[in-house]
């Protein structure tokens, strides 16, 4: 036996032996990025309090009664919910009977359920709620022009929570369909064909079986798409303010838009909206936490027989042509036939005549809009470049590291994402206004604002590739004498890569589609694309925005196509 | 008591004419069942035994009404379940209409109802006409979960159970509504090998007691000998033989049986002389005269199959008392708790023995080698 005995430590610097120890580049990464982490998810969050409750006399809670004081909120409050409520049922009966029909019968067009569940990422949810403007708008929405002749003018009205409902609702239903095309196909199908085999009808086996195994992900479904209504401003901005509908998004706009600004009243209501958002993440966290128990064993996998429809399999059949025409087709359809006219109108055949290239040759000269397109990739490929190297030292924090607190830097990443877009902006201008620092006002602000908001999704990508390598690899490279940093370059890095290029190119689609926080942060002639179209919108702009909005979509695609190619998981995919 | 005649399955013709571009659809036709017919009589055990992707599990899935087949008829006790009989109406009653029970690999117990629910859930969900009253439902839970000595965990989370005890459950569900016939899908491969045993014998116990006709599929031969009252041994979509696990074991009719079917040695070597029964038959390492009941004219080539177990091992000599005897060299020897295993050189070949553990004898030795002719199996060539 021979016992090793630690070699004296040669004391040929200067520097005390635990200095030497602990100021190795190691600690020095990792203090730095726990830091960043840590600095991100938190100093808005105290801002935004701070901000909120106290004002140059101390503690107050004038802000609260400023803002809940006013008649109109119980209004306010109503609105919230019902528009948010109402679009999760409504993505949540579109999103999972789709996918009930794409895992378990034999219905016709498979294809179309994979560029439907692309829509969310490829049209922003600005242009898709200017689409849906174009399309059912009282006054000038091409739908009321078809059926004007039936149903008499402005039959339908996009212009009213149920319009909002509509829009929120369909625009997210991609989304559940694929949360819950992942629940069915992690269920046993044998635990339906056990069923069967008792002599169950097919209601039955629906109704008993597959309903209460699934209804942990539906419960879940629900409370992340109430969640994301209530963080909409999109569709409540361009819907609702019309008409006077207010929602706490819109609400807190229209407060900094009003002069002067009250900002401790808008600090209110965002910490109202960010209570709602806790509350509903959290109810959401334990239902999928008691879910586990409905783990079972299971079999070989037989990829059962598709249920036939029979005589229903042309009517469900056409239901998803319709759901394709209403999701994709026709939003696509309306903003490109904007883009060619003049103005806009309906279509007849002067409109056809008049169709020119002319708006996308305008966009050339608005320097706004080169200056945006330039601003949105700058600062996707920089917040997509900064978390993805964040998160990989985070993430092995976090998956492989014995240090103590590692787990405070995984909920730290995370709490990114339950904060909504229109609070962290309003968070950071309160940090922001008083830092000394001039950042107020720049791009940098809108770079710190995205870094912070897809940290978690930067998170989920590293952590989920980290788990994928097996740490005998790291062990190897260490026992053959590579320090941290060796190893973590050359061998945890190119292994990682993979993993890391779809998390930036996941995080380089989202951030073209960014509103809610950078309409509070921008400042005139930093504008973004999502931005500029917000603009546009409001000056009334419609035939160029709507050529903006067909260049922004082709890009996105293009960006998701790439994402397709290299493994990111977005959308379905149909094996 | 079931009847399945001509029974064939193809793949998806669609999907596949899709991806592999064939010409013609019948040449991207993949049978998974390929013409199966088979009978099992009441009370019987009878077993699918094969490789994996062998049509065993197709089989299985259209008897109980979970896969639908091309073509053929399946009929358990009189009742026509499937037929596609040119000239008649075709049939094809839904799985939740055939009244069988399923035991799934995976258990299925639903995670969601307690012990009782799940075995209750058939007799719930029984059409109006046929449906029992809540008293007699519970009666009849409980009378089986009895007989699965289970009674004591009725009121319990499903999931709870032991992996032994889910197995169990799913046993008593398929057997509550007393079905004519009993589906068994490797039930057994999720446990592990200890729990494996002792569950096979009490499922053979619940079988024979309770006479209930049985359909049971594995990859596992030794389930399939220690159970059955016959077997089918199936091989790319369809049956190679059928018999009695005894007949499987000893009289293999081709190579891929006697392979599948425990370990064996396989000489190759050609008829020289035929006496009513007795075979003599050259091989490479020399003569072997054999009993087999098959008619093979002088001249073919076949293959003998010699079963470990089928080889004496000695250090003695007794030529001349004895037919086929071999000389040979120990190469290795393999101590294996009940058993010994010696794999002896012939000069070209080696052959594996298997003999009782107090002879051992050292690498290096000359040993004579003896067949008994009775044990030794003529299979054909393919």
């Amino acid at each position: 036996m021979i016992t090793a005995s630690p070699t004296a430590p040669a004391r040929e610097r200067a520097m005390p032996g635990w200095l030497r120890r602990v100021a190795t580049p190691k600690t020095l990464i990792i203090v730095v990025v726990a830091g960043l982490i840590g600095y991100l998810a938190l100093v808005p969050l105290y801002y935004l309090i701070w901000g909120t409750f106290f004002d140059a006399n101390g503690f107050t809670m004038g802000g609260f009664a400023r803002a809940y004081g006013d008649p109109r909120v119980g209004g306010m409050i109503g609105n919230s919910l019902w528009f948010a409520i109402g679009a999760a049922v409504l993505s949540l009966a579109v999103g999972t009977a789709l996918a009930y029909l794409n895992v378990r019968t034999d219905v016709p067009f498979k294809g179309l359920f994979f560029a439907a569940s692309i829509i969310p990422l490829i049209i922003p949810g600005i242009l898709y709620t200017i689409a849906w403007i174009f399309l059912a708008s009282p006054d000038i929405g091409l739908l009321n022009k078809v059926i004007e002749p039936i149903f008499g003018p402005g039959f339908f009205d996009v212009f009213t929570v149920w319009g909002m409902v509509w829009v929120e609702g369909l625009h997210l239903s991609p989304i559940v369909f694929l949360l819950m095309v992942a629940a069915f196909r992690s269920m046993d199908p044998s635990l339906e064909e056990s069923a069967l085999m008792s002599g169950a009808s097919r209601w039955q086996v629906f109704r008993r079986v597959t309903m209460p195994l699934t209804r942990p992900a539906i419960v879940a479904a629900v409370l992340i798409m109430v969640v994301r209504s209530l963080e909409s401003f999109e569709v409540p901005a361009l819907l609702g303010l019309q008409n006077g509908i207010y929602v706490f998004t819109s609400r807190i706009y229209f407060v900094l838009r009003t002069y002067p600004p009250d900002l401790a009243a808008a600090g209110a209501l965002a910490v109202g909206l960010l209570v709602l958002a806790v509350i509903g993440v959290a109810i959401s966290n334990l239902v999928g936490r008691s879910s586990k128990n409905y783990q079972t064993v299971t079999g070989k996998g037989f990829r059962p027989r598709p249920m036939e429809l029979g005589k229903w399999r042309p009517v469900m059949g056409g239901a998803i042509v319709v759901y394709f025409f209403l999701t994709v087709v026709g939003p696509l359809l309306v903003l490109l036939y904007t883009s060619l006219l003049k103005f806009y109108q309906a279509p007849s055949t002067e409109a056809f005549a008049s169709m020119s290239l002319d708006n996308y040759s305008e966009l050339f000269h608005i320097s706004a809009a080169t200056t945006a397109l330039k601003n949105s990739l700058l600062l996707g490929v920089g917040s997509a470049t900064l978390v993805m190297a964040l998160m990989a030292v985070g993430a092995w924090m976090v998956v492989r590291s014995r240090i103590p607190g590692r787990q405070l830097v995984d909920y730290f990443s995370f709490t990114p994402l339950v904060v909504p877009g229109l609070v962290l902006g309003l968070a950071l201008s309160f940090v922001y206004l008083r830092s000394p620092v001039p950042i107020y006002g720049t791009i940098f602000i809108l770079l710190i604002a995205y870094c912070t908001r897809y940290m978690p999704y930067g998170m989920r990508y590293a952590v989920t590739s980290m788990h994928q390598i097996s740490s005998e690899l790291e062990e190897s490279a260490q026992v053959s004498g590579a320090s941290w940093w060796q190893t973590f370059r050359r061998v945890l890095l190119p292994l990682l890569s993979p993993g890391l290029l779809a998390g930036w190119i996941y995080i380089l689609v989202v951030s073209f589609r960014e509103l809610s926080s950078s309409i509070l942060l921008y400042s005139p002639g930093n504008e973004v694309l999502s931005i500029l179209i917000f603009e546009q919108y409001e000056n009334g702009q419609f035939t160029v925005l709507a050529a903006l909005g067909v260049v922004m979509v082709l890009t996105l695609a293009v960006l998701v196509v790439i994402a397709y190619k290299l493994g990111a998981k977005v959308g379905l995919r149909q094996d | 008591m079931l009847r399945i005649n001509n029974l064939v399955k193809t793949f998806d013709g669609e999907r596949r004419r899709r991806h592999s571009h064939a010409a013609t659809p019948e040449e991207a036709r993949v049978f998974a069942v390929n013409d199966v017919s088979f009978n099992v009589e009441n009370g019987q055990l009878f077993t699918l035994l094969g490789p994996s992707g062998c049509g065993k599990t197709t089989t299985l899935r259209s008897i109980a009404g979970l896969e639908r087949p091309d073509s053929g008829t399946i009929e358990v006790g009189g009742r026509v379940l499937f037929s596609t009989n040119e000239g008649k109406k075709p049939v094809n009653v839904p799985a939740n209409e055939r009244g069988l029970g399923m035991v799934f690999q995976s258990y299925a117990i639903w995670p969601h109802m307690s012990v009782f629910d799940n075995v209750a859930f058939p007799l719930q969900v029984k059409r109006r006409g046929d449906r029992v009253s809540r008293k007699e439902i519970s009666e009849r839970v409980m009378r089986v979960l009895e007989t699965m000595e289970l009674a004591n965990f009725a009121d319990r989370q499903a999931t709870k159970l032991s992996g032994g005890q889910q197995q169990r459950l799913a046993l008593a569900r398929a057997l509550v509504i007393e079905p004519p016939l009993l589906l068994l899908d490797e039930p057994l491969s999720n446990l592990d090998a200890k729990l494996r045993e002792s569950l096979r014998y009490e499922l053979k116990r619940v079988q024979r007691e309770l006479g209930i006709t049985s359909v049971y599929v594995t990859h596992d031969q030794v389930e399939a000998l220690a159970l059955s009252n016959s077997i089918a041994v199936m091989r790319n979509g369809n049956i190679v033989q059928l018999g009695r696990p005894r007949e499987i074991y000893e009289n293999p009719n081709c190579r891929f049986v006697a392979e599948f079917i425990g370990t064996s040695n396989f000489l190759s070597g050609n008829v020289v002389s035929k006496d009513d029964d007795r075979y003599t038959v050259n091989t490479v390492d020399g003569q072997l005269v054999l009993d087999s009941a098959a008619t093979l004219p002088i001249g073919t080539d076949v293959i003998v199959s010699v079963r470990p177990e089928a080889v004496e091992v000695s250090t003695t000599s007794r030529a001349g008392e004895v037919p086929n005897e071999w000389k040979g060299t120990v190469l290795t020897r393999a101590y294996l708790g009940d058993s010994l295993d010696h794999v002896v050189g012939l000069g070209k070949h080696e052959l594996r023995t298997r003999g009782n553990p107090s002879t051992s004898i050292e690498p290096g030795t000359t040993v004579y080698l003896r067949m008994d002719p009775a044990k030794l199996v003529l299979v054909p060539v393919d």
